[in-house]
């Protein structure tokens, strides 16, 4: 909050120099516009830039680099006797010292040692922040003297802001790539630490799957296996019933749309349909749970089937639903790609409407509607709310989509949710799972988008 | 005319006359009428599934919106509240209001005393959250101390849900056969009356159904869409720009472009973990904290707003950048003055769409730790919070039977939010939409 003060002060600061800047500039072109090279407002934006972006460099990096330092001094002073006291102890402890800082409620101190440390945390903090909002200050105030010391008629006023500005806009469009480096680093760095405990074969191909390690070395029958497979043909199961749910409705209600219906169906109808695209994933988990899992036990019931409360069958109907209008919408668009020449042709030849769509239209479309099948594909794999709501959580190898399976995101969930010990296999086998995720729906998008993009240009 | 003639040589029997091509004919027809009847059965069974589950949800839900009140006769006894006289704040906060409440059953039904089985029946009729409501009452005026009234007083969730249809009339509600006669009793004597449900609206989370609310989770949300809409829309927009109007076509841009459409598919729970591990783990950004939710549903955003702007700004037809060069802009000026406005309100519309998805996206947010249960208000971006998704999340799986109607009613919270979203991204595109 203080810190957001800060930031304002030096964008109305910054805001208050602009004005500056443009008056210098007409007042040193003598009043007229003529004499200067660019317009009196860039010398404003470069005057405001100067004053603005040094300050607030300066602002974030103290934040990033001052609970580092902080840290650092607080550790020199606490007792040698904690200090020796292991790793994790020991950032159990700072923890607490910066929780009670920031609140500033030192009551529920565990001993003196955290109590004074806290102290000492919260005044330094104070001294940090002070000596930063002077920094920041007069950095801002310098660079705002300089840059108005280099406003003349000549300056290029215009080339530098927008030189700043391209540098900004290619900035922003990195932020992808940096995104994704980030998602693989930070995936590969701790599934490695995974991997140095739990061999990666072990992971990949083991049929047993139970992650709870023990709590102390001499328990029998915890020792953790970190078997994947049954997650995977869990994940699989769920998604294969919810493609068989989602792949001929959607394909058949989006060649509806595209082929027959009237344009005032279609109006009406297609909004709703994208409706179930706009609902949360979290609702589909609540209804999967609360009404469909139990029609179908009472359905399955009465059959004479045993089907669980948390089957594979009910999640995957539910998220199949979820996936139709991701599937109709982008069935719709290929078909409706599909040039008008190759159905007049098959008219004209004396094939029906069925006959021209099934023949002709749809193997044309073929190559777009796989690639949205893919992509659906992918988004079923990825899926979390659904199936860490409504299915299982204890895995079983089983293709029986009455009995309940668990998949890869479920377990991401439950290992992650409550205490993490970035130290455990436990709670680094869900980066793990995290990585075999990423590299499987990266794959899917990947052939999905080529094929997709292949399509396009043929018909483009 | 060899290779139609060698057809028919191959196929003798078919002809385009007769009754047997007649009959060909009308089963083509059928297949017709049948495919055809395929797809309006698709999309039907589509929109059934819709409706049934906006109709249950509804139907769940709505119940949640009022809450039962029991009218019980309090004394605010001095002895109980003050003994000291002192009126002090702190005194009165940290009185025994239950005492009170349990007086005033006691008098309401005279026949309880001294049997403490039915006593402790008759006490699970009434909220905890009637000791809060009678602590509010005497700390607002401390001068009613003393005094008697007949009071409206917050009803347990058991009786809550026995009164309104959703629990049966037995002891599987929570209640016992004395409380359940003694709920009838009161039924009948006018002195319960269903109330719209201000705990809902106004309180935190909470283990007592009746008193749960979701306003700790709305702020939560609230302050993470901020903050995703802070910094999600100008990077979003000026890596369109760039990609759009300035970069040139090469294997950079192509990375960049490749990389944008892969990341808008990519499962929202790998952003989780990106953000648990950079946010939290390397930067020590606080957990549960708003604004690490926002930091990552930023990420989630990004590139469905970067999509949806470089569309609108392609929409903007080429001569009205001809133009602007023409009269002597810059690049960027062109782009600044003409392209940009006239592409905002696709733009914004874009935008819009993907702030309603990120509002209901939940798992990111389990991983970074905002599933917390959470009592208080979050006051800034860094307290402790969950959102209105993660809210739905935690109330589902709460035993309690009252917890599935809040939870019904947490889920229409959250669809009104979005539809209002949504339909205000409608407007925008229908109000500005140019035919160029």
């Amino acid at each position: 909050m203080q810190f957001l003060t800060l930031v304002l002060a030096l964008l109305l600061i910054s805001a208050m120099v602009y004005r500056l800047g443009a008056r210098q500039a007409v007042r040193l072109g003598g009043g007229a516009k003529g004499g200067l090279h660019s317009l009196p407002s860039y010398y404003g934006y470069y005057v405001a830039l100067w004053c603005g972006i040094p300050a607030l460099i300066l602002a974030a990096g103290w934040m990033i680099f001052s609970p580092l330092i902080l840290k650092s001094l607080v550790l020199d002073t606490l007792p040698p006797d904690t200090l020796t006291l292991p790793a994790a102890r020991l950032s159990l402890l700072m923890n607490e010292v910066k929780q009670m800082a920031a609140s500033g409620d030192y009551r529920f101190a565990s001993d003196d040692v955290a109590r004074g440390a806290a102290e000492r945390y919260h005044s330094l903090r104070t001294i940090s922040f002070a000596a930063m909002t002077v920094a920041a200050l007069s950095t801002a105030l310098i660079g705002a003297w300089w840059g108005m010391r280099r406003v003349s008629p000549k300056l290029r006023a215009r080339n530098a802001v927008e030189g700043m500005v391209t540098l900004f806009l290619i900035a922003s469009s990195t932020v992808a790539i940096f995104t994704t480096i980030g998602i693989v680093l930070s995936l590969l760095f701790e599934s490695l630490r995974f991997f140095a405990k739990i061999p990666i074969t072990d992971f990949l191909f083991g049929l047993n799957w139970s992650p709870q390690t023990a709590m102390r070395a001499d328990q029998v029958g915890s020792s953790g296996a970190f078997g994947a497979v049954p997650l995977f043909t869990g994940t699989l199961l769920i998604s294969v019933i919810a493609m068989i749910v989602a792949v001929p409705v959607g394909l058949l209600s989006a060649i509806y749309m595209a082929e027959y219906a009237h344009p005032k169906f279609r109006a009406v109808a297609k909004p709703l349909l994208e409706i179930l695209a706009g609902i949360p994933t979290v609702v589909y988990g609540f209804f999967a749970v609360l009404t469909v899992a139990p029609a179908l036990r009472g359905l399955g019931g009465s059959l004479g089937f045993n089907i669980s409360a948390e089957s594979a069958l009910s999640t995957g109907i539910v998220m199949g639903v979820m996936i139709i209008p991701f599937i109709s919408s982008l069935s719709d668009d290929v078909i409706s790609a599909v040039p008008d020449a190759l159905r007049h042709g098959s008219y004209g030849l004396g094939a029906t409407h069925s006959e021209t769509i099934r023949q002709v239209v749809l193997p044309a479309a073929l190559p777009g509607i796989v690639g949205g099948v893919l992509l659906a594909v992918s988004r079923a794999i990825g899926e979390t709310m659904i199936v860490v709501m409504a299915a299982g959580l204890s895995a079983h190898l089983t293709a029986n989509p009455f009995q309940s399976v668990t998949t890869v995101t479920v377990q991401i969930v439950t290992l992650l949710v409550g205490d993490q010990e970035f130290d455990s296999p436990k709670t680094l086998s869900a980066f793990a799972l995290g990585l075999v995720l990423f590299c499987v729906t990266l794959a899917l998008n990947v052939v999905a988008l080529n094929v997709v993009r292949k399509y396009r240009e043929k018909y483009d | 005319m060899t290779e139609l003639s060698m057809t028919q040589s191959a196929h003798p029997k078919v002809g385009t006359t007769g009754a047997d091509a007649e009959k060909r004919l009308k089963a083509r027809y059928r297949a017709e009428k049948r495919f055809r009847a395929y797809g309006l059965v698709s999309i039907a069974i589509a929109l059934l599934f819709l409706a049934v589950l906006l109709a249950s949800i509804i139907a769940k839900g709505a119940s949640a919106f009022t809450q039962t009140f029991i009218e019980l006769p309090v004394t605010f006894d001095a002895e109980t509240i003050d003994p000291d006289g002192s009126r002090e704040h702190s005194a009165l906060s940290a009185a025994d209001y239950r005492t009170l409440i349990n007086a005033a059953l006691e008098k309401k039904f005279p026949e309880i005393a001294g049997d403490r089985t039915a006593k402790r029946d008759v006490q699970r009729l009434v909220s905890q959250g009637a000791e809060l409501e009678l602590r509010k009452m005497v700390l607002a005026d401390p001068k009613i101390i003393g005094t008697s009234a007949e009071i409206w007083l917050p009803a347990s969730s058991a009786a809550d849900q026995v009164l309104k249809g959703n629990a049966a009339h037995d002891e599987s509600s929570g209640l016992s056969e004395g409380a359940l006669a003694k709920l009838d009793l009161l039924k009948a004597a006018g002195t319960l009356k269903r109330r719209f449900n201000t705990y809902l609206f106004t309180n935190g989370d909470s283990r007592q159904p009746e008193l749960a609310g979701l306003i700790g989770a709305v702020v939560g949300s609230f302050y993470s869409l901020a903050i995703t809409i802070a910094l999600s829309f100008p990077l979003g927009v000026a890596a369109a720009v760039y990609l759009e109007e300035f970069a040139s076509k090469n294997r950079w841009t192509d990375l960049i472009e490749v990389n944008i459409n892969n990341l808008a598919a990519v499962p929202s729970i790998v952003f989780g973990l990106l953000a648990l591990e950079i946010f939290l783990n390397v930067l020590g950004l606080p957990r549960s904290a708003p604004l690490v939710g926002g930091l990552a549903l930023t990420l989630v955003s990004l590139p469905t707003i970067i999509i949806s702007a470089r569309v609108a700004l392609k929409a903007v037809p080429p001569w009205i950048r001809e133009a602007a060069q023409g009269l002597g802009a810059s690049r960027q000026q062109m782009v600044m003055h003409h392209v940009l406005p006239l592409a905002m309100p696709g733009i914004l519309t874009g935008t819009i769409i993907a702030m309603a998805r990120a509002i209901g996206e939940s798992a990111p947010l389990l991983m970074i730790g905002m599933v917390a249960f959470v009592v208080d208000i979050p006051a800034t971006p860094v307290d402790p919070a969950t959102a209105l998704p993660v809210q739905v999340y935690l109330w589902a799986a709460s035993p309690e039977r009252a917890f599935v109607e809040r939870t019904s009613a947490a889920i229409l919270v959250l669809l009104a939010c979005l539809a209002v979203m949504n339909a205000t991204a409608i407007y925008l595109r229908k109000k500005f939409e140019r035919r160029w």
